[in-house]
């Protein structure tokens, strides 16, 4: 029954977003206040009954009905209840329906937090919106409905694959769709915009709140990611250049440029076309982001079961969308207003070379990633790979000029400075940083440079968003707790995002410079050193767990004259024959101390067990950084919310004085 | 000028989605063989009996000097093979029209590789084990099933990545082989 | 803010000792590495750029499939018989082409794959600058905001900062 009801909103929320996409838009250009409103309620309406979908297939999951397919094939009862409920999402099915919640919910969001929007905006916004919910409503319904029923109903359910099964999952995935479904925000402003032909500071300003909302969990969604690979799938890579990986980070690249172009459109009227077809593309990659995982076009191990039927679909979705938004603008972009001019050097100026240099980073995974199937089409002959190699060669050298740039921007003034001035400004980070260079490519040597020059330039920015605050702490008269309690959340939302980044900054140029390994075998009694961490076996025992059998082997750990103990066990699964290990990690500021065990193998002095020592220096510094930006553009939300959402501004204008245009 | 630019999106995207069509039609997983229209690397491979010279000559090993004189198909296959019990029938009936098929068991013991063909019944004209692996590096193999057709001259024409279905048999392979007898 | 800063603290007075469950095989061996130390990095750096062809993007040295295995073995082997990094490199693509590479080679088919970054970065520069050029500069605020601007922007209320 509830799978029947699940089914059957979703088909209303199809009917209402069909009505949403049109009448709003016809409302809009007539000037019709009533149609208009219509958009308003029907997009509450519509995220409401996908809430109600999303609810019944939860509670499916929850019951363990396994008379629906879904449940049946991607969850047992012997896995514990969070995981089953988790597995909602942990397939394609259930997780095309959080992709149309997201995206109904961004939708309601604009109804309900939108009423200072200009009444034609909204309701074209909420059209567009409903358009893309009509399209993947119609993929949800028709190519991959979550619940047709299986007959007859199994016993038990086929298991979730256990490396899934994870906390990892009952987290990633909803940040990761809230991040980038939440750009298909960002795409209807600049779709609206386009069709009024008016892209001017108001509509920056609306739409900011909007990309930051996106922002904020896409940058959550990826630390957690990159954490959770780390420990889960790698020996102390975060990091894979993964496809799919690569499909949830150019969103974050182009939308970290659209906020800050956003910005620029905003207080100086400028970069306006611009910022619209950074709106597109962020949304456009997200789309093909979701094409990548779902189509099979390439190898990776995030994905989806491989159908091309549903590659179609969505790429048909694609060149609906993406087409006819960059169709839109190569037609209405070049009469709009290009807004006002700065100087060279200026704040805007700044973020204009901010952007620019994001798009080339973009151009490096957006090549990286599909220059495989460029070559399929074009020379199959020569088939390629494109892996890590090649993006740590090309991705790290144009990233430096945009790294010593971020400490820079934010000491220009809007619409022209001088160099004299800024320098004075950046005097005490800059003369703070380079010492720190000085002294640690003199203490660590010449080979040790590019690390060294890594960690200045975390130094560097983490001084940067310093700098920040105490230029404005420190008034005309010296330091002020008036002007401490007074500093805009926006203020600190950027110090603490510009210093993330450096402290992510570090901790990558210390993990590539000094991290160090040691895999060898052991017996116990013997010390094992990997670069400044010492690793002595203490002993080996047998266990036995509730369903497996493993060796437990002891180590203590020396390093800086501070003693730890660590413990790796090699599992067999009796039942299912699986083996599995299970890393000890003793985590600190300074790094990781990562011990595992393998298998019982022989060298020169006998039997002993496979041991890999791993010494991970500064990497939590990588995911806290992650978390510092995250938090840093929440601060900047909340500011923006304070002003846009506060009753007091509700003086709009009743609908119906609205000029018709 | 100016247009141009803001028309330079939809032409780049345009371009993006017909590539993406057409990777749509392709499986990312098949590596095309470099070997094509070159010479079988060179090898000199075990048979998969117990004594080297007992038992029946084909399952002696063979060596890549004798793939001359008559188009014929070297198999890649293994006794842990899932798709290798699958594709058995349709090399039985390769051989049967008379078309020599050459077997390589890649990683393999060669008691595994006996057990197996005792099972499934032997289609190979001889049969050769690769228990290291090498001589698959040196051809360029990915995995099992996978056939490589030889010409006259010895040199590789074609590869066949996966099983052979009666349909590749009949519609790509056969034609093939019938075309390599003409050639002179 | 102070919770997580509390945690922080919490760590660097006793580092916590997780065990987690990691990926269940592993990849390069204590039977596979060369004697020399030196000769085993070189082994090591080859491996990390040569994909393991079974495998999804991952190389050799990060793979635990057998083919890798004999992979790994296949370019310790030729190290110890004396051969070049690019020799090893080369043997082994001339079996399985330029896909065995992670980082592509440089040549006509990938030259977009090299230069596109910096062409984006050099023509978006140019473009800039040409932009500038024909504009005149100074002149700030040479676009007013119109009245239906100036109407929406004061409906937001709240200075802008």
């Amino acid at each position: 029954m509830l799978a029947e009801i699940g089914h059957f909103a979703l088909i209303l929320a199809l009917l209402v977003a069909a009505a949403q996409a049109v009448l709003p838009m016809l409302g809009a250009g007539r000037g019709d206040a009533a149609l208009m409103a219509f958009g308003r309620s029907a997009a509450g309406l519509q995220a409401l009954l996908i809430t109600i979908a999303f609810a019944a297939l939860m509670t499916l999951f929850g019951q363990a009905d396994f008379s629906v397919a879904l449940v049946a094939n991607h969850s047992a009862l012997s896995q514990p209840l969070p995981y089953r409920l988790a597995a909602t999402w942990g397939n394609h099915e259930g997780s095309m329906l959080l992709w149309v919640l997201v995206l109904a919910l961004y939708g309601a969001g604009i109804a309900r937090f939108g009423d200072n929007l200009r009444a034609t905006l909204q309701a074209r916004v909420l059209s567009v919106q409903a358009m893309i919910s009509v399209a993947f409503l119609a993929f949800a319904l028709f190519t991959s409905n979550p619940f047709a029923r299986l007959s007859p109903a199994p016993l038990d359910g086929a298991e979730l694959n256990p490396l899934l099964q994870d906390p990892g999952l009952v987290f990633h995935p909803p940040l990761l769709y809230l991040g980038y479904v939440g750009f298909s925000v960002t795409f209807s402003f600049a779709v609206a915009a386009l069709m009024e032909g008016r892209a001017d500071p108001a509509w920056a300003r609306w739409m900011r709140p909007w990309v930051l909302a996106a922002w904020v969990p896409l940058t959550c969604g990826i630390t957690l990611g990159s954490f959770w690979a780390y420990y889960e799938l790698g020996w102390g890579g975060w990091w894979f250049w993964d496809p799919v990986e690569n499909a949830s980070f150019m969103p974050w690249l182009l939308g970290t440029a659209l906020l800050h172009s956003a910005i620029v459109t905003e207080k100086r009227g400028a970069l306006a076309g611009w910022t619209i077809l950074l709106a597109i593309l962020a949304f456009s990659l997200s789309l093909i982001g979701t094409f990548l995982v779902r189509s099979g076009i390439l190898t990776s191990v995030h994905a989806f079961a491989v159908d091309p039927e549903r590659g179609v679909f969505i790429l048909a979705m694609i060149i609906g969308a993406t087409g006819t938004a960059l169709a839109l603008f190569a037609l209405r972009a070049p009469q709009m207003k290009s807004g006002a001019l700065f100087g060279s050097i200026s704040r805007e100026s700044g973020l204009t070379i901010n952007n620019l240099i994001l798009m080339a980073l973009t151009a490096v995974v957006f090549l990286g990633t599909f220059y495989p199937v460029i070559m399929e089409a074009v020379n199959p002959a020569n088939k390629i790979s494109v892996g890590p190699p090649y993006y740590n060669l090309v991705f790290a050298p144009l990233s430096v000029p945009l790294l010593l740039l971020v400490t820079v921007g934010p000491m220009l003034a809007w619409k022209r400075d001088d160099a004299g001035t800024v320098g004075k400004k950046l005097l005490l980070p800059a003369v703070l940083a380079s010492a720190l260079f000085a002294v640690l490519a003199l203490w660590l040597g010449l080979d040790k440079a590019a690390s060294a020059f890594g960690l200045a330039l975390g130094a560097w920015l983490i001084l940067g968003g310093g700098q920040v605050l105490v230029r404005r702490w420190w008034g005309a008269g010296g330091f002020s707790w008036r002007l401490v309690r007074t500093t805009p959340a926006a203020t600190l939302g950027l110090a603490l995002a510009h210093a993330g980044i450096g402290v992510t900054t570090a901790g990558i140029s210390a993990m590539s410079g000094f991290a160090a390994e040691k895999i060898l075998v052991m017996r116990p009694g013997e010390t094992a050193q990997a670069g400044p961490l010492a690793v002595t076996m203490v002993g080996v025992e047998e266990v036995a767990g509730a369903n497996y059998r493993a060796l437990r082997a002891h180590f203590v750990t020396r390093q800086g004259g501070s003693d730890g103990k660590l413990v790796s066990e090699r599992r067999l699964y009796t039942v299912s024959g699986n083996q599995t290990t299970e890393a000890g990690i003793g985590v600190a500021i300074a790094g990781n101390q990562y011990v595992a065990i393998g298998d019982v193998q022989s060298d020169a002095r006998g039997q002993g067990l496979v041991v890999r020592i791993y010494w991970h220096p500064l990497v939590g510094w990588i995911w806290f950084g992650g978390l510092m930006m995250a938090m840093g553009g929440a601060a900047s939300l909340s500011d923006r919310r304070f002003r846009i959402g506060a009753p007091q501004v509700r003086s709009r204008l009743a609908p119906n004085m609205v000029p018709a245009e | 000028m100016k247009r141009l630019l803001f028309i330079l999106p939809i032409i780049a995207f345009a371009g993006l989605a017909v590539f993406l069509g057409i990777g749509l039609t392709k499986d990312p997983k098949e590596l095309p063989s470099q070997l094509i229209d070159r010479p079988l690397p060179e090898f000199a491979l075990p048979g998969i009996v117990e004594q080297p010279g007992s038992g029946p000559p084909e399952l002696n090993g063979f060596a890549s000097a004798s793939f001359r004189g008559e188009p014929r198909l070297l198999n890649i296959w293994a006794s842990w093979c899932a798709a290798c019990p699958q594709e058995h029938p349709v090399l039985e009936r390769i051989a049967s029209e008379g078309f020599p098929v050459y077997g390589i068991a890649w990683k393999d013991k060669p008691a595994d590789s006996r057990a197996w063909l005792a099972r499934y019944g032997n289609p190979y004209a001889g049969v050769a084990a690769d228990e290291q692996g090498r001589t698959a590096i040196d051809l360029g193999v990915t995995g099992v099933p996978e056939t490589f057709i030889v010409d006259k001259k010895g040199r590789v024409r074609f590869k066949q990545i996966g099983p052979i279905s009666p349909e590749v048999w009949e519609g790509q392979i056969k034609p093939l082989l019938q075309q390599l007898r003409a050639e002179a | 803010m102070k919770r997580a800063l509390l945690a922080l603290a919490l760590m660097l007075a006793a580092p916590p000792v997780l065990v987690l469950p990691a990926a269940p095989a592993a990849a390069v061996l204590p039977d596979e590495m060369l004697k020399d130390a030196g000769q085993e990095a070189r082994a090591r750096a080859i491996s990390k750029d040569l994909r393991c062809v079974v495998c999804q993007n991952q190389s050799i040295d990060d793979s635990d499939a057998p083919l890798a295995r004999d992979l790994r073995l296949l370019v310790r082997e030729q190290i110890s018989q004396g051969k070049s990094d690019a020799e090893v490199r080369d043997y082994v693509v001339e079996r399985y082409g330029n896909f065995v590479l992670l980082k592509p080679p440089v040549e006509a088919d990938t030259l977009l794959l090299w230069g596109g970054p910096f062409a984006v970065l050099l023509l978006g520069a140019a473009g800039l600058i040409l932009w500038r050029r024909r504009a005149p500069v100074a002149a700030p605020d040479a676009a007013p905001l119109t009245e239906a601007e100036r109407a929406d922007l004061d409906r937001l209320a709240g200075p802008s900062n």
